[in-house]
């Protein structure tokens, strides 16, 4: 192992362990599917969200990986409270969170930050809105807030007057960051935050989001579907397959020795140099949600699957370095990818 | 002897706010068999300039200016409507990014599938169901016979995909068109349709124009690279040699600010500034106001896409690079 760099705040490995900032026990979000117009009667259920706990410390950048339908996504939304959970627990600072409680501290960017921003409120009402409604700061000192958040996301005062359209994309995502950071979260949930930009633009925002975490501590939840974007950033990794997190730990063991058959899929498609890196082709679609395969949600797309995988589910447990993988033939898999 | 020669081909949008130089000056050749990838930002005239070779796009706004786009003798740009007709759809095929919009929502799959044959080749409807069964059972769809009768909703953004280019290759074109027919899909998803069109293009001995904002689809499948920015061609190499050594300052940012590449735990290279406006004319290098090597100079003097000295595989458009300044 090499130092870690001091480009991220590290943790002092030798003071006690703090306790996390965020704590996720079993979370559960299932939609119901309906059918009929009167009567409404329920005919299945969707299990977008199906069991997932994770811990998240001050300073840490946990980043949640997965194709579509996987669950990312309404992860990060019970997370806010925005999509109500079936089941399971949040625990901020150790305190179980009530249901209808939206906790300052936690705040998010989307997607999308073309349909995210008010088209018609400028940087300046969009910005100080949170100020004034939390009262932040006082009134007359909102102006002077929303210049420091401005520059905090590298975009210039005189931006404040600026409608979302008169921007580019990476600058309306600073826009929404800034929005984000308003209310001084402690934890950041950012749901595919670079998807939507080009290539040279995706590396600005990912060193901003690096410099948030690095300058103040802040946690950060990275949700992508692209593993070599969630590899540069994340301290932690975990990797979410039909609504259930199948592999997690440190990333540097994540993307350098993947054990999960499903992990390896998605570690041999991020693009090196000269492209000679075999790539595992998994055969069939992620399948859906509404209708899960039996026992391992993962086995019609193995490439190690066996009989018992056909029947039981696997549950994540601890592998022999430390990180956690729910694969029942963990102990069979080949070494290397 | 080239399949296709595209050469000076300038394409304008002709808009009341002014007129956008969308395709500024773009010239390549694409040889049998062979894949060429275009990779650019959103902006930089990838997607125009492969709609005008097919005379896709909508005039007005858009004008071919100049330039011209041989197709074995005959000018893609300039050729009467009824002789265009014969040749899309049958020596050249295109796919597009969207498979959810790109097939029609009412017809069944057989149905879409036979079209092509049906207006290119004399051929009995029996003849057409045979052939397109053989085409979905080639791009990896079970159960063949019995899909012909779905429509398109009941089938998965990859499945789509997969009858997209059924469709195109139904004919055995000479050429494919595809633009970023992988970006909508999934990673695991992205990874089976490249290969799906790597392997049909070695059986077909097809050549394939292969548009791509991801370097990272480019390395793993593209025999020769070109660059694009702001409506030219800054560079065009052999992969190989584009991705180990490359020349002009654009590419080497390009390549410098992927996360995938980088060490992890440093910052990323970022590329300063944002592409410029096409609305206005640009007389150097359309790249020097973002370029940490450019000088004065840069600015001002056209900079034409030129042959690498000893290398004629290579070609770059950076003054200095080829004074060997950089």
């Amino acid at each position: 192992m090499t130092a870690p760099p001091l480009f991220f705040f590290t943790l002092n490995a030798s003071a006690p362990v703090p306790q996390p900032i965020l704590q996720v026990r079993g979370l559960k979000t299932h939609f119901p599917v309906r059918k009929g117009f009167l009567l409404q009667r329920q005919t299945a259920v969707v299990r977008a969200l199906d069991g997932v706990s994770l811990d998240l410390h001050a300073g840490e950048v946990l980043g949640i990986v997965g194709e579509s339908g996987c669950g990312k996504s309404t992860l990060a939304r019970t997370l806010m409270r925005l999509t109500p959970q079936t089941a399971g627990e949040i625990l901020l600072d150790g305190n179980p969170l009530a249901p209808d409680r939206h906790p300052r501290a936690m705040q998010m960017v989307f997607q999308d930050p073309y349909a995210s921003l008010n088209p018609r409120h400028t940087v300046f009402d969009t910005l100080a809105e949170p100020l004034a409604v939390h009262r932040v700061v006082p009134r007359e000192k909102i102006p002077a807030r929303v210049g420091e958040l401005l520059a905090r996301v590298g975009l210039s005062p005189r931006h404040v007057k600026k409608y979302p359209h008169e921007f580019s994309g990476g600058q309306r995502q600073r826009v929404a960051i800034a929005r984000a950071l308003a209310l001084e979260p402690r934890i950041l949930i950012a749901d595919e935050p670079v998807s939507a930009l080009d290539v040279s633009i995706q590396a600005q925002l990912i060193n901003l989001f690096a410099d948030l975490v690095a300058q103040r501590g802040l946690a950060l939840i990275f949700i992508s579907h692209d593993l070599s974007v969630v590899k540069h950033i994340s301290r932690k990794i975990a990797v979410m397959y039909l609504g259930k997190i199948v592999e997690t730990g440190p990333a540097d063991a994540i993307i350098g020795h993947p054990r999960h058959p499903y992990t390896r899929a998605l570690v041999s498609a991020i693009p090196t140099i000269g492209g000679n890196t075999p790539r595992i082709l998994l055969p069939g679609d992620p399948p859906s949600p509404l209708n899960p395969p039996a026992g391992c949600p993962f086995h019609p797309r193995c490439p190690f699957a066996a009989e018992p995988c056909r029947a039981r589910i696997p549950q994540l447990a601890p592998d022999a370095d430390g990180r956690l993988l729910s694969c029942l033939r963990a102990a069979d898999l080949p070494a290397a990818l | 002897m080239p399949l296709l020669s595209v050469e000076d081909l300038r394409v304008h949008f002709h808009t009341r706010a002014g007129v956008y130089r969308a395709v500024n000056g773009v010239g390549f050749h694409l040889n049998p068999g062979e894949t060429l990838g275009i990779v650019g930002e959103s902006g930089s005239g990838k997607t125009v300039t492969c709609l005008s070779l097919l005379r896709l796009l909508p005039a007005p706004p858009a004008r071919v200016e100049s330039g011209s786009a041989l197709l074995g003798g005959v000018d893609l740009l300039r050729c009467p409507q009824k002789q265009l007709r014969s040749i899309r759809g049958r020596r050249i095929a295109m796919i597009f990014q969207d498979p959810m919009t790109s097939l029609n929502p009412h017809l069944t799959i057989g149905a879409q599938l036979a079209e092509p044959l049906r207006i290119h080749e004399k051929i009995s409807a029996a003849d057409a169901r045979d052939r397109a069964v053989a085409m979905l059972r080639a791009v990896g769809i079970n159960d063949a016979a019995r899909r012909l009768n779905a429509h398109p909703h009941e089938f998965s953004g990859g499945m789509r995909q997969r009858v997209m280019i059924a469709m195109a290759l139904i004919t055995n074109p000479e050429l494919l068109v595809a633009d970023e027919p992988t970006t909508a899909l999934d990673v695991t998803v992205q990874a089976q349709i490249l290969e799906l069109i790597r392997q049909l293009q070695a059986e077909r001995r097809m050549a394939v124009l292969f548009i791509t904002h991801d370097l990272g689809v480019i390395s793993r499948l593209c025999d020769r690279t070109l660059v694009m920015y702001a409506g030219r061609v800054l560079e065009t190499a052999p992969t190989r040699s584009l991705f180990q050594n490359p020349l002009h300052p654009y590419t080497r940012a390009l390549q410098r600010s992927i996360p995938a590449l980088q060490p992890k735990g440093r910052p990323l290279h970022t590329i300063p500034g944002s592409p410029p406006d096409l609305s206005r004319e640009i007389p150097g290098c359309p790249f020097a106001p973002r370029c940490e090597h450019a000088r004065e100079h840069c600015r001002v003097a056209p900079a034409p896409l030129r042959q690498v000295v000893g290398d004629d595989a290579r070609a770059h458009a950076c003054l200095r690079a080829h004074a060997g300044e950089i």
